[in-house]
């Protein structure tokens, strides 16, 4: 493994595998939690709104 | 920077917190009580909701009780780590930084609060905001520290999630909900105190108020003793208010029973026994369980009122 390059003067964190695994299944559950949102949001719109989305002057 | 690093010993840690530690934060064993007694009010409430605005509905009201959590974890770090039954929480054991605790914890409240808005009402979406703000502000913050009632108070936070789910698909809060409030408001004080008798070290080491630390062991068993009659009473009150049938009233008319017989024990044992409290305290969990499931089964089977 690479070191991570340190931006931050400072900081001692060194990347040990150990580290870098954690980091990567916080983002990824992250990225799973912004994906649930979105998806939850679309549907309650969809579910609010129903067929009415049409019902818009153009 | 070697000294750095030996003055916060944490920082190594903290990069190896996962996501279940910040899941941890969310008292996912709190929330479970919530999502049940909050899905009961929604399935009492009169009224429909298409099935996954209420399925959304009710994760807002999760992650809102589970947002309220780690916020209470972010403002107790210090009484968690000297309390053996909190150190292990992911402040105290060094894995989750008290800022990002903070941040999650407020971060998933406005979230919450808005999703609950967009998928159901304003009513609901501002009883969840003052349920979390509640729990948070009044009891954590304020009432914990400072008074034996912090418990008696606080509980509204803990009795709010079935009114919050009744409003979410009446828009409404008649006094139906608010008696479900009230049963687990009364039911509050009498299973906390059962806690704190077995755990009253604790709660000495940690300088908070509880009950039998300031007003000593009898003075809470004979509290406890008194509100496990009040709420053996109050666990009748839905049958009386025509809100569930006579299966309920068998159930909480045995169950309430069994309570008063329970406390009855805590109150005729001396300080060094701490049996009958446990045996309360665990039997308090199922009385509400087993009252909130009754109404559930009677409202889906139409055997209530």
């Amino acid at each position: 493994m690479d070191k991570e390059p340190n931006n931050n003067p400072g900081e001692t964190s060194v990347s040990v595998p150990d580290e870098q695994k954690q980091r990567k299944q916080r983002n990824l559950a992250i990225a799973l939690g912004l994906g649930a949102f979105m998806l939850i949001v679309f549907l309650v719109t969809i579910l609010r709104i129903g067929g009415a989305v049409a019902d818009r002057p153009f | 920077m070697d000294t750095m690093r030996d003055d916060t010993p944490n920082e190594a840690s903290y990069a190896l917190a996962g996501p279940r530690d910040y899941f941890s934060l969310l008292k996912p064993r709190v929330m479970s009580l919530v999502i049940f007694t909050a899905f009961v009010g929604m399935v009492a409430a009169p009224g429909t909701i298409h099935p996954g605005l209420a399925a959304v509905s009710l994760l807002s009201i999760a992650v809102g009780a589970g947002a309220s959590g780690a916020l209470n974890m972010w403002w107790d770090a210090d009484i968690d780590a000297v309390m053996s039954r909190t150190a292990g929480r992911p402040i105290p054991a060094g894995l989750v930084p008290k800022a990002e605790a903070a941040a999650f914890g407020g971060f998933l409240s406005a979230l919450s609060v808005a999703l609950l808005a967009l998928a159901s009402n304003y009513l609901a979406a501002g009883l969840l905001a003052f349920t979390i703000f509640f729990y948070v502000v009044i009891y954590s913050m304020w009432l914990k520290r400072l008074t034996p009632q912090n418990i008696v108070i606080g509980g509204a936070a803990g009795a709010l999630p079935p009114v919050v789910g009744w409003a979410a698909v009446s828009g409404s809060t008649p006094l139906e909900p608010w008696i479900l409030f009230a049963v687990i408001f009364l039911w509050t004080p009498p299973h906390f105190w059962a806690l704190a008798l077995f755990k009253q070290g604790d709660y000495e080491r940690a300088g908070v108020p509880m009950l039998p630390v300031v007003e000593g062991d009898r003075a809470t068993r004979r509290q406890i003793f008194g509100y496990s009659i009040v709420l053996a009473f109050a666990g009748m009150s839905p049958f009386v208010v025509g809100m569930a049938g006579y299966l309920y009233l068998a159930v909480s008319v045995v169950l309430g029973a069994w309570f008063v017989a329970l406390a009855w024990k805590v109150l005729n044992t001396d300080q060094s026994d701490h049996g009958p409290a446990k045996k309360l305290f665990g039997f308090s969990i199922l009385y509400l369980f087993a009252i909130f499931a009754t109404i559930l089964v009677e409202s889906v089977t139409g055997l209530h009122g």
